[in-house]
């Protein structure tokens, strides 16, 4: 069976990029074969300039010194204490006593935990263990983080704490972080980049911002309907034999009456079916699914001067085609 | 009252030693057990089945039989093939098998994400074995280790009834042969002490090793 197929993208220095999907997507497998936990059976994970399946097993052990990793269930060491967890790669590599303590209390302090150093995992709440193996995975120093569905056993109040931690620690850090997650509401206030996976495969990748105004694929709709529509964009084209539109506008549009000019200057009803606002890292974007009643011709001139606005428009097709077309 | 202490004696050295040598070799048979696994860290399927298959044959031998077919080997290693030091082999290499197979059912308890924590560390198969499979099993293991000794108390008082000396050499001796059920009683009397003193202390060993329960604050 074939978990991950012919997946390929980049990822920058200090940037954020987010795997996004459904359960069984393909996104824990593929997490696990960027550090070669899983040894994928063809193509290549180049990092800092080094294919890692070519390499051999002392090099790989090397360079995941420079991958710290996080788990949806922590993965914490349940018999060692906090401290003992966050000096785990440090003993591993040999550091001085010294160095060890001085970095764990650093860790600790950073995570706002030293409190708790001498606890068990068992004793701590979710998010207190997702920040504890967070100060694991950096303990080395790491030039990437890897977090694999690291919110998602958590509640929402958690899941925020979690979220603000790595967000500090990129920006406190500026490294690169590959973040798995199913949450859409986890990777908008997150990434800055996005790629969408479904069975396998990556079926989109864009800015965050991008793919809330235009999500091209069914996969991505999905994923951004999980929070903000709550009818499914097809179902919405099923209500009126007219065209429907989805309408995205960026935070500069967002404010204004775009919508009431276009009704007094062309003429049109406008029908809104849907609409939002999400507050994404780089601004303000919102939606709005419409229909009009009107002329068709005035309907053309309206877009087009819509799109001279900046406004990303979807054409929708009937639910039983399917289909999005631009 | 001389023939019970140095009967106990018997019994505790027989025990004492062989559940040392069993755990000795059985644990590492165990961890090998675990790592060769064909979904293991380090898949062996070959050597694995090997192994499985050895420890099973051992496993289904009935320790009467088994004994009397490791007597060459004790008698190789002791010198002879009766007594109680001579005892000592039969009742490990029976327990062995039995040690391996319980110690690999505690680490496959083992959580792999936990592995994968430590792995992505960058720790080697062996370290990863040293510092985080045997330490987060340790509390089962010590339960296994626990069924191993009780279980060899048993097959000590077995071993008793074909030279081996010990209580239950004295059990039989005066129960059955002499017909003394004081004795006798005396004898089971204090096996069931040494069992129940050996669960005691390995079940508080165990709890006292647990950390995946919060410790309730004093």
């Amino acid at each position: 069976m074939r978990a991950v197929d012919q997946v390929s993208f980049s990822v920058d220095e200090g940037e954020i990029y987010g795997l996004i999907g459904l359960s069984g997507a393909g996104k824990s497998t593929l997490v696990r074969c960027l550090n070669l936990l899983t040894r994928p059976d063809q193509g290549e994970i180049w990092f800092d300039g080094l294919n890692l399946v070519d390499q051999p097993e002392e090099v790989l052990r090397d360079k995941r010194r420079e991958m710290g990793i996080i788990f949806q269930h922590f993965n914490l060491f349940m018999r060692k204490t906090v401290r003992d967890n966050v000096a785990y790669p440090l003993r591993l590599w040999g550091r001085s006593k010294t160095e060890i303590k001085a970095r764990v209390d650093e860790l600790l302090d950073y995570i706002g935990l030293s409190a708790h150093a001498k606890s068990y995992p068992a004793e701590l709440s979710g998010g207190q263990k997702q920040r504890v193996a967070i100060a694991r995975a950096l303990a080395l120093n790491p030039r990437l983080l890897l977090s694999d569905e690291a919110t998602s056993a958590l509640d929402p109040v958690n899941t925020e704490l979690v979220v603000t931690m790595l967000r500090k620690v990129v920006d406190d850090l500026g490294i690169a972080v590959i973040l798995i997650t199913h949450q859409m509401e986890v990777a908008k206030v997150l990434c800055d980049r996005v790629a969408v996976m479904e069975e396998g495969r990556l079926v989109e990748e864009n800015t965050v911002e991008q793919l809330f105004l235009q999500p091209r694929e069914a996969a991505t709709r999905r994923m951004v309907r999980g929070f903000d529509e709550d009818i499914p964009l097809e179902r919405l084209a099923s209500l009126t034999s007219a065209p429907v539109y989805r309408l995205g506008f960026r935070s500069e549009s967002v404010r204004r009456p775009l919508i009431s000019n276009l009704a007094r200057q062309y003429e049109l009803d406008v029908n809104i079916l849907a609409g939002n606002i999400n507050a994404l890292v780089t601004g303000d974007i919102g939606y709005l699914v419409v229909s009009f009643d009107g002329d068709r011709e005035k309907e053309e001139t309206a877009l087009e001067a819509l799109k001279k606005e900046g406004v990303e428009i979807l054409r929708l097709t009937n639910a039983q085609r399917g289909g999005l077309v631009s | 009252m001389n023939d019970f202490v140095k009967a106990t004696w018997e019994t505790l050295l027989m025990v004492g030693a062989s559940s040392f040598f069993s755990v000795l070799l059985g644990l590492p048979l165990g961890v090998l057990l675990v790592l060769t696994k064909p979904e293991g860290l380090l898949p062996r399927p070959q050597l694995y089945r090997i192994l499985d298959f050895i420890i099973n044959v051992l496993r289904s031998l009935p320790f009467i039989v088994l004994m009397i077919v490791v007597f060459p080997l004790s008698r190789l290693l002791i010198g002879r093939a009766t007594g109680t030091t001579a005892t000592i082999v039969p009742l490990a290499v029976a327990a062995i098998p039995f040690v391996a197979r319980i110690m690999e059912q505690s680490l496959l308890e083992v959580d792999t994400g936990v592995l994968d924590a430590g792995l992505a560390c960058g720790a080697r198969v062996g370290q990863l074995v040293k510092t985080v499979l045997i330490p987060e099993a340790l509390p089962s293991l010590v339960n296994g280790v626990t069924i191993t000794i009780i279980n060899i108390i048993g097959n000590s008082a077995m071993a008793g009834a074909i030279g081996g000396g010990g209580l239950g050499d004295l059990a039989v001796r005066y129960g059955l042969y002499r017909r003394n059920a004081v004795k006798l009683y005396i004898a089971v009397a204090i096996i069931i002490l040494i069992v129940q003193l050996v669960q005691w202390a390995g079940r508080a060993l165990e709890n006292s090793l647990r950390r995946d329960l919060p410790v309730a604050s004093l």
